[in-house]
């Protein structure tokens, strides 16, 4: 049972996303069907987790929204998802931010990567 | 579709996107190649069907040998027989693969279940059991009463208890093809499917339409 079943499934139009990763400030353009349209909405936020699952592996944006935190899981390889834009890079220690569950406003910040 | 179905094996469980970019849960399993190693005919045998053959085996012994020789001599592990509409459609030897299931099409999948040894009727039937508290003692998991008193004097054939659980043929119908490798002859079913990984599977296009 040595097969990658990844290799088995056929191919779908991958997203070509830039490179990411926990704490990025990131905006994710989705394609939204509605009725018979099709339209585009945004979702910004904090990446708090990413996670490598080969063609399943997806990624959580947070972000604030009328003072309720709403979290949304994105597969990385959707083909509904547009494109993904960094908007910041963010400096963290961890590869998991659940911490910035439990915290609002300037305890939520996240410095920003010096290059 | 002359052939109800095919052999192949489990290969495990992925998730695939659908058309509206949707996750589905899958299970992959490898149909095929599948070889027509015998054929039968109303005129001999009163019913249509094929005998399909099904993964290849080191070696087999003579009388095996014999049989499948006018199949093109593949030394092929499993043997099982399906229905056709036609069997003239169909010859000695011939190879078929993934590319009988349609992309939509609803499949029945049959297996052989995991064993899971003896077991006790919370797992094996879904008894709730005792309670917890309360001064319970050795009840926690027993199954309750069984049935009647003095009359009528005996449990009725039938009753759910404790025993082996697994290990039996299961089918699972219904399941759509959600997607297709034409190349490495593997289908990717919606659900799940009964058995281990690399477990023989039978799958056939469901007769029976459910709502």
């Amino acid at each position: 049972m040595s097969h990658n079943l990844d290799t088995l499934i056929p191919n779908e139009a991958k997203p070509d996303l830039p490179d990411f990763g926990t704490g990025d400030t990131v905006r994710v353009h989705t394609k939204v069907v509605e009725g018979n349209r099709e339209r585009i909405q945004v979702f910004e936020g904090v990446v708090i987790r990413r996670r490598a699952k080969g063609l399943v592996s997806n990624f959580t944006v947070r972000k604030m929204a009328s003072g309720v935190g709403v979290e949304r899981t994105f597969p990385i390889n959707s083909p509904r998802i547009d494109r993904v834009e960094v908007m910041r890079r963010g400096k963290v220690r961890r590869k998991n931010l659940y911490y910035l569950r439990g915290r609002t406003g300037k305890a939520a910040r996240i410095k920003e990567k010096r290059f | 579709m002359s052939i109800e179905g095919l052999l192949g094996k489990k290969l495990g469980t992925a998730q695939v996107f659908d058309e509206s970019g949707r996750l589905r849960g899958v299970t992959a399993l490898a149909v095929g190649p599948c070889y027509v190693t015998q054929l039968r005919t109303p005129e001999r045998d009163g019913y249509s069907a094929v005998q399909l053959g099904f993964g290849e085996k080191k070696r087999i012994n003579k009388p095996e040998a014999g049989h499948l020789k006018a199949a093109g001599g593949k030394n092929l592990r499993h043997l099982a027989e399906f229905r056709t509409s036609n069997v003239a459609d169909h010859s000695l030897g011939e190879q078929l693969g993934a590319d009988l299931f349609e992309l939509g099409e609803r499949v029945d999948v049959s297996a052989r279940s995991k064993g899971r040894g003896f077991q006790g009727g919370v797992k094996r039937h879904g008894f709730r059991g005792g309670p917890k508290t309360h001064g319970q003692s050795d009840r926690h998991r027993a199954p309750g009463a069984i049935g009647g008193g003095t009359d009528p004097g005996r449990v009725f054939p039938g009753t759910r208890m404790a025993g082996h659980m697994g290990d039996r043929n299961v089918t699972v119908r219904n399941l759509e093809v959600v997607a297709r490798n034409d190349e490495a002859n593997v289908i990717f079913v919606a659900g799940s499917v009964p058995g281990p990984k690399g477990g023989l599977v039978r799958v056939r296009v469901t007769k029976k339409v459910m709502q």
